[in-house]
């Protein structure tokens, strides 16, 4: 993406179809959700748990990670750490030439996303195929998902039937879902049966039985880590959870917030490759923990509630501005409120800080967050850090604020200020601001409440003489 | 300039002395809705409380403080905990975003021993938003009779979540006779206007605050209420520009006609 920010709101804003697909889609999910969480006491008793659980593994993260390595070992799951994306990406790549694997089958995982790994694995001429639907479309279209659930939740049936038509060459009955999902079923079981290594994310890493948890509803996560020879599992070193304890709660935060599911279709538990008496499973099981800037984030106290996200996607589901623009304007792989935190923190401030600026801090996010991330609060402590660290003392906006703290500060300035802007009320500003496109200005008041209030003294007090 | 009524009719109610609140009338009221910071002293006073402005507040200082300025946040909160810590008294704040500014966000502004954050604590537990404070406290049994009128509640974000008083907001309209009360679609979704943000994201603000405005306008409503100017603003200004017309009001002024307390 080269458009700036606002070019890519711009154009997303002027997109009918666009802002029609996300209306409808966030305001179905936010039902959903709300559904789920019908009891407001479960919800609260839930949510404060998976917080709890979450937190704890932020702060124990070290042990946790190093417990988790060890348990996998003694599994015989391979375990790769990788402090960057390019590292991750070659550990992938050096797996595969080993192998020489010319076709790789993924499940859907945010973590690969971040790291651009099917750019990078075909730049190496590695096939690699997105087997998750919503993935799938995204990836026919050349696209990058515009929502961390729901890949393809800017796009209607219609807009699929014909990507589907267009690049396929196959024809479906107009707005026929289960014809479409069967086209991509079709294409998919032939990639999942000659694909000799299977890529996944993971939902939580359970450090005392290094066992790699994935929440999927389409089967294909399942396939993805069982037909292939190989399997290769990425996860952001965060996502790492103590014990299998804590798995229902922060299961049933995830779905829930999620789809409004109370449940998910597939819940896979991968402990080991297969084991010399078993009939399938990967022979190999690779997991890839992931830095890239996660562990600094975790050292930060104001900060590291980030990484206590689970990625369910509720934020930006009840994001106003994200159900207005859609998930591509962000430009960044995670979009929606966690991306506005967890961008500039894993690409610098400098580079993306401007994200921080499209939110209202209205607290929609905030209070939809299963595990309790502050996420107003996040977004006004990296303002403040983009201010101190990015912007120039002498900027506009700086020179703004300080004549608005020499106002403030002194009161007799301050009511003079408004007894000034009430003498020039009448005046009509011709110039269009940001404000006038689409409002009037407001009109300063002929007494200002401070004057009013202090007749209203007066006046009191002669009455109670 | 229609005036609240003198504090002498509702004297009679309570002959102990005055029990005394702070008002925080919030530079918006100050500079464009004075009617709506009277309309909160004429509330309070007909709840038999005293009403002491000084004339020293200025703002609460949000608006540096959500835009990342946080040293002239600082020193506005460091100066409004001083103004308001002369009196062990309750501070009325006739806004919902600026009563969460000194309740939620003072007390994290300054060094964790520091007096400040004694202060600001100390302010924090009495602060309370304008129509929350008085929801229990109102004449209730006392309505003069008027025409029934439809109305649209707008529930704030700062009331809906950082403060959660809209509950009071829509308990306090329930209680009122001949009103029938109306919500938007997507009632708890912002306006658009988030203070510097609609400026700054206008693109984005401005179709906020256009689908908030058609919601709005959708429910029929005689008029459309709300407990924050800075919402008020917003939305009244948009439709201004789109129809010249604006049925916004704050609830203050709103609760001040629907007691008769305006003599006009």
């Amino acid at each position: 993406m080269t458009n700036s920010f606002s070019t890519r709101i711009k154009q997303a804003l002027a997109d009918p179809q666009l802002r029609s697909n996300f209306r409808g889609a966030m305001d179905f999910l936010r039902n959903k959700r709300r559904l789920a969480f019908s009891d407001e006491d479960e919800w609260e008793a839930l949510k404060k748990q998976g917080a709890a659980i979450r937190q704890d593994a932020i702060q124990r993260l070290p042990e946790l990670l190093t417990q988790l390595e060890q348990q996998c070992l003694n599994n015989g799951i391979q375990v790769h750490w990788a402090e960057d994306d390019q590292d991750a990406n070659n550990i992938v790549l050096g797996i595969a030439q080993q192998h020489q694997s010319k076709l790789v089958i993924k499940g859907k995982s945010m973590a690969t996303e971040e790291i651009e790994l099917n750019q990078f694995l075909e730049q190496h001429n590695i096939e690699c195929i997105e087997s998750d639907m919503g993935e799938y479309i995204v990836q026919l279209d050349n696209e990058k998902p515009s929502h961390i659930i729901m890949p393809a939740i800017h796009k209607n049936t219609a807009q699929i039937t014909e990507l589907f038509e267009n690049k396929l060459g196959i024809s479906t009955p107009e707005g026929d879902v289960d014809a479409l999902i069967g086209v991509g079923r079709t294409i998919l079981r032939k990639k999942f049966e000659q694909a000799d290594i299977g890529i996944s994310g993971v939902n939580f890493a359970i450090a005392d039985t290094g066992t790699l948890c994935l929440v999927e509803n389409e089967g294909n996560g399942r396939l993805s880590t069982t037909a292939p020879s190989i399997h290769i599992a990425l996860m952001g070193i965060e996502k790492v959870i103590p014990n299998i304890k804590a798995l229902p709660t922060l299961q049933k935060l995830l779905t829930r917030s999620a789809t409004g599911q109370h449940i998910t279709s597939y819940l896979n538990l991968i402990s080991s490759p297969r084991k010399p008496d078993e009939l399938d499973g990967p022979k190999a099981v690779h997991l890839i923990l992931l830095d890239n800037g996660r562990a600094n984030i975790s050292q930060d106290e104001q900060l590291k509630s980030t990484l206590s996200c689970i990625r369910c996607g509720a934020c930006m589901n009840h994001c106003p501005v994200y159900t207005r623009i859609g998930g591509h304007a962000y430009g960044s792989t995670y979009p929606g409120p966690i991306g506005q935190i967890l961008t500039p923190q894993l690409k610098g401030l400098e580079q993306e800080g401007e994200l921080l600026d499209a939110c209202s801090l209205n607290g929609a996010c905030g209070e939809a967050c299963p595990v309790e991330i502050d996420l107003p609060e996040l977004i006004r402590i990296l303002r403040h850090r983009r201010q101190v660290d990015v912007h120039k003392p002498w900027s506009l906006e700086a020179l703004v604020w300080f004549i608005w703290l020499q106002v403030h500060q002194y009161p007799r300035l301050y009511r003079l200020t408004t007894k000034f802007a009430a003498l020039f009320r009448s005046l009509k500003l011709k110039t269009p601001t940001n404000w006038t496109n689409t409002r009037t200005l407001p009109k300063p008041a002929k007494l200002g409440l401070h004057k009013q209030m202090q007749r209203h003294s007066k006046t009191k007090s002669e009455a109670e003489k | 300039m229609p005036t609240p009524k003198s504090p002498k009719t509702t004297q009679t109610k309570d002959a102990s002395p005055k029990k005394q609140v702070y008002l925080f009338g919030t530079c918006l009221i100050d500079m464009f809705y004075p009617q709506a910071g009277l309309d909160a002293v004429a509330l309070l006073e007909l709840s038999g409380y005293e009403v002491i402005y000084p004339q020293a507040q200025t703002c609460c200082g949000q608006p540096p403080y959500n835009s990342g300025f946080r040293p002239p946040a600082v020193k506005i909160a460091k100066q409004t905990i001083q103004l308001f810590s002369a009196k062990d008294i309750p501070l009325i704040v006739p806004s919902a975003s600026c009563a969460g500014m000194i309740k939620h966000h003072y007390p994290t502004l300054f060094g964790p021993q520091s007096l400040e954050t004694k202060q600001a604590k100390q302010l924090a537990q009495r602060t309370f938003e304008l129509i929350d404070f008085i929801a229990d406290k109102l004449p209730y049994t006392q309505q003069p009779s008027r025409p029934p009128i439809k109305v649209t509640l707008h529930e704030s974000c700062s009331a809906l979540r950082e403060m959660a008083v809209a509950n009071s907001w829509r308990q306090v309209l329930n209680k009122l006779e001949n009103i029938s009360v109306t919500y938007p679609e997507n009632r708890q979704e912002c306006c658009g206007f988030g203070g510097t943000f609609s400026v700054k994201s206008d693109a984005i603000s401005a179709v906020m605050t256009q689908d908030k405005c058609q919601n709005l306008l959708n429910t029929e409503g005689k008029q459309i209420l709300s407990g924050d100017c800075g919402c008020l603003m917003n939305i009244g200004e948009h439709l201004k520009f789109e129809s010249k017309k604006d049925p916004c009001l704050h609830l203050a002024s709103f609760l001040v006609e629907h007691f008769g307390l305006r003599h006009d």
